[in-house]
């Protein structure tokens, strides 16, 4: 194929768009009008992007940026705007180390925003560090690290780590574990 | 350099496998035609800015 409109480009990064926006909304619907604004803004703005360098990173800048500026937004409505607290209360860390994945989903719903999107781009869609960090707009060494500490707390939370039982000092933590037991 | 210790492998690789799994149906879905006609739509309106051939 010649290279025809290179907008058309675009399109191949739509899954993983939307991907990356349900791990920062934590909401389908929320994520897929997420992706409708980054295209827009994407389009809108293609003659700022420069050919040859990294398309899906600059794609995932401009998700990101839009999702960051809407919850600032949110942040002043609300004190607790992604539902963290709803989220916390959900996890049952299992002994056995296999969790179900409905399980794994809560324990990563618990992670901070900016280890879930870590995690995302790196574990789940194969990013590079370098890729990933582009896309954050941070440092080399502040995506790898955040990755590092973002599958220790995730291991953390799946009790995947020797000690964490003992380590669990959380009561809403202990009664969602207790209950669970039963 | 020295960098942070690294979980262990098995969790890393149990996590990973997870994090797949978590995003696989987004994924496979592929692009809904919400997006598809989006696309079209935009690329139609935006037509003009991109029309002559950047500078070699």
């Amino acid at each position: 194929m010649s290279d025809s409109d290179p907008r058309d480009a675009v399109l191949e990064h739509i899954p993983s768009l939307r991907a990356f926006a349900r791990s920062l909304t934590k909401d389908p619907t929320r994520a897929d009008d997420l992706v409708q604004e980054c295209l827009v803004k994407a389009i809108g703005n293609f003659d700022k992007f420069r050919e040859g360098t990294n398309l899906r990173a600059w794609l995932f800048t401009i998700l990101r940026n839009a999702f960051y500026s809407e919850r600032r937004k949110a942040v002043r409505e609300t004190d607790d705007p992604e539902g963290e607290l709803v989220a916390s209360l959900s996890v049952k860390p299992d002994h056995d180390g296999r969790l179900q994945l409905t399980e794994f989903q809560a324990a990563f719903q618990q992670l901070k925003a900016e280890h879930r999107e870590a995690l995302t781009l790196v574990g789940a869609l194969g990013m590079s560090y370098e890729e990933a960090a582009e896309a954050c707009e941070v440092a080399l060494g502040t995506m790898k690290s955040r990755t590092n500490r973002a599958r220790k707390e995730l291991a953390h939370l799946m009790q995947l780590d020797e000690g964490a039982a003992t380590e669990i000092t959380d009561s809403q933590t202990m009664s969602v574990v207790n209950q669970s037991g039963a | 350099m020295p960098e942070e210790p690294k979980p262990s492998n098995q969790s890393t690789d149990l996590i990973d496998d997870n994090l797949k799994k978590a995003f696989r149906e987004t994924l496979d879905e592929g692009v809904p035609d919400r997006f598809k006609d989006l696309l079209d739509q935009l690329k139609k309106t935006k037509s003009d800015s991109r029309s002559e051939e950047s500078s070699k």
